[in-house]
């Protein structure tokens, strides 16, 4: 019988025939935690016997979290974070380098065919690059820095097959958000999520990330696309991607026609409460949030750019909040003008990393505003104030809102 | 094997309504966040709670991040085990990593304060002693059972140093 290319990868990497339901034992190709998840697993380290790092140069820590860090405690969890990693010749991605699962991709680490695993839920985000990604906890990332391995259970597949391309005014956050629509925040609980079809060559490599990553939210365990030409493009290389076979087996078949896909927005709390923006469309807003490793790229940045542009700038009484995902998102927006757009704006930009995402650091929503951001989670007191309400949606949804003042459907500023 | 009150929740308990980022912020440890427990979505809980209370739930227990205090924080108020109709696998690995015993059987007719046991008889089983009903629990795996029997992945480690296959 036929293999899905989440079937493949693990088979290749436990020398098992690994078929969905069967556990397995398999070789970690990258690894990253995170300043969150890194403090916890040198813990559990030591608590193991831990001794020495069975291979560090497939190791790497992100300090992304708390970038700056906020606190003398933060700054202490950094810097055991450091020691241990200069200890062990192990890469520090430094406060200001980015966010991990952008620094994951921009730095090679995750290659066609890989198994990487971080010690954070958004690392499906590698699926993108036609590679197995998927989140591990802390003692997770304990054993693989004792043995190099980890244990899965290797998933049903859900096949979403894409077809056509996105009109103008859609991109490629409200296709994940329809997806979450569709299939809810368990939808895809313990299954891999692969995507097909003749839409996937519409999307850049970019595109596909917001996708992947996004596919934790619906539960998934990772969210991988096939290698093709945009993959070989942005890896500036050829390469052998892993295709499913003919015949593999999907639990579940999904179509969804890019074409038709429509502006779409979470309503708080609850990624998975999606409408269309228009039928928010006249909520106030008081904060608009780009940034984030699921809408904090040069891309994302352009087009919520345009959009303010196209509408005059930024409506009274809206804080506009800038994080770029990484140093070299900031240096391209930078050297093209973005950036100072985004300063003429009156934007507030903060230093590359996790921001106020998770409402550890950055600028955190005051009482009861209402935020609209291109981040991928909504929940209550996600940004660190559990009175603030948050939308999610595309960067132009969220540049519409910053012009208007309130939700309002990007479709209206022609760029 | 076990027993204890069962301490019922809804569906898509997310992580940080089991501890919030905020509170991790401050500490780690699972004694000073156990003050903190579930406080974003019942803020009498941890006040209530007692060692060998049995935490229930809907579908997508444990969703949002993979945060591991999540589990640890459970553990750290003396709860042994959860019982939910699904997981989020973050949630769920990390539990069995530790040592909870994630239990997946349905809960729906377990009501708050119920006396609840868990059998191991011809595969794992709940048993409810205040409605006199049982449930058959989703099996677990063989290397996900070895890990639990050891108490977690540490003394799995300690003992093994790497994975037994
Ligand atoms: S940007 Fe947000 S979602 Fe992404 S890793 Fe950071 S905190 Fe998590």
């Amino acid at each position: 019988m036929g293999k899905t290319i989440t079937e493949k990868i693990l088979a290749e990497k436990s020398g098992r025939d690994a078929r969905a339901g069967d556990v397995v034992v398999c070789h970690v190709d990258s690894a990253m935690g995170n300043d969150g998840s890194t403090p916890m697993a040198l813990d559990y380290f030591d608590a193991m016997g831990g001794g020495k790092v069975f291979d560090p140069a497939r190791l790497v820590f992100a300090l992304d979290h708390y970038s700056p860090p906020p606190s003398v405690k933060t700054t202490q969890l950094h810097k055991r974070i450091r020691d241990f990693a200069a200890a062990h010749a192990i890469e520090v991605w430094d406060v200001g380098d980015g966010i991990g699962h952008q620094l994951m991709i921009e730095s090679g680490r995750v290659t066609p065919g890989s198994l990487v695993v971080g010690a954070d839920s958004h690392s499906v985000t590698y699926g993108a690059m036609n590679a197995f990604g998927t989140g591990i906890g802390s003692s997770d990332l304990a054993a693989v820095m004792i043995c190099g391995r980890v244990w899965l259970r290797v998933p049903e597949t859900i096949r979403v097959t894409l077809r056509g391309s996105l009109s103008r005014g859609v991109f490629p956050k409200d296709i994940a958000l329809a997806m979450a629509g569709i299939l809810g925040a368990d939808g895809a609980a313990y299954c891999a999520l692969e995507f097909s079809g003749d839409g996937v060559a519409s999307l850049e490599l970019e595109d596909r990330l917001v996708l992947s990553n996004l596919t934790v939210e619906m539960g998934a365990k990772n969210g991988v696309f096939p290698g093709d030409e945009a993959t070989a493009k942005y890896l500036g290389r050829e390469f052998q991607p892993i295709s499913s076979d003919r015949g593999a087996r999907y639990v579940r078949e999904i179509e969804l026609d890019l074409d038709r896909v429509t502006p779409k927005i979470a309503l708080p709390h609850h990624v998975d409460h999606v409408v269309e923006v228009g039928e928010a469309a006249g909520t106030a807003v008081q904060m608009v949030y780009l940034g984030t490793c699921t809408g904090g790229r040069v891309r994302d940045f352009h087009q919520a750019r345009d959009v303010i542009k196209a509408g005059g700038g930024v409506a009274p009484g809206v804080q506009l909040v800038v994080t770029p995902s990484s140093r070299t998102v900031l240096d391209t927006l930078t050297r093209d003008g973005t950036l100072g757009d985004f300063i003429a704006m009156g934007a507030v930009i903060v230093t590359p990393g996790c921001g106020s995402c998770c409402g550890t650091c950055g600028s955190i929503p005051g009482d009861n505003v209402n935020v609209i951001s291109t981040a991928n989670r909504n929940f209550k007191g996600r940004m660190g104030n559990s009175s603030a309400s948050i939308y999610l949606a595309s960067p132009a949804s969220c540049a519409a809102a910053a012009v208007t003042g309130k939700i309002a459907d990007p479709r209206e500023f022609p760029c | 094997m076990l027993s204890g009150r069962a301490r019922v929740f809804g569906d898509d308990i997310n992580t940080d309504y089991i501890i919030t980022s905020r509170r991790k912020r401050e500490s780690l440890d699972p004694q000073v966040l156990r003050n903190y427990l579930f406080e974003e979505v019942d803020p009498a809980f941890a006040a209530t709670v007692e060692p060998g209370d049995l935490i229930v739930a809907g579908k997508n227990f444990g969703c949002g991040s993979a945060m591991e205090v999540a589990v640890t924080v459970v553990l750290g108020a003396g709860i042994r085990a959860v019982l939910a109709r699904s997981f989020s696998r973050t949630y769920y690995r990390n539990a069995v990593n530790n040592g909870l015993l994630p239990l997946i059987c349905d809960t729906s007719q377990i009501r708050e304060g119920d006396r609840l046991e868990v059998v191991d008889e011809n595969g794992l089983r709940v048993r409810n002693l205040t409605t006199g009903e049982t449930t058959a629990a989703e099996q677990v795996p063989q290397i996900m059972m070895e890990i639990l029997e050891c108490g977690g992945l540490v003394p799995y480690f300690r003992r093994h140093h790497d994975f037994k296959v």
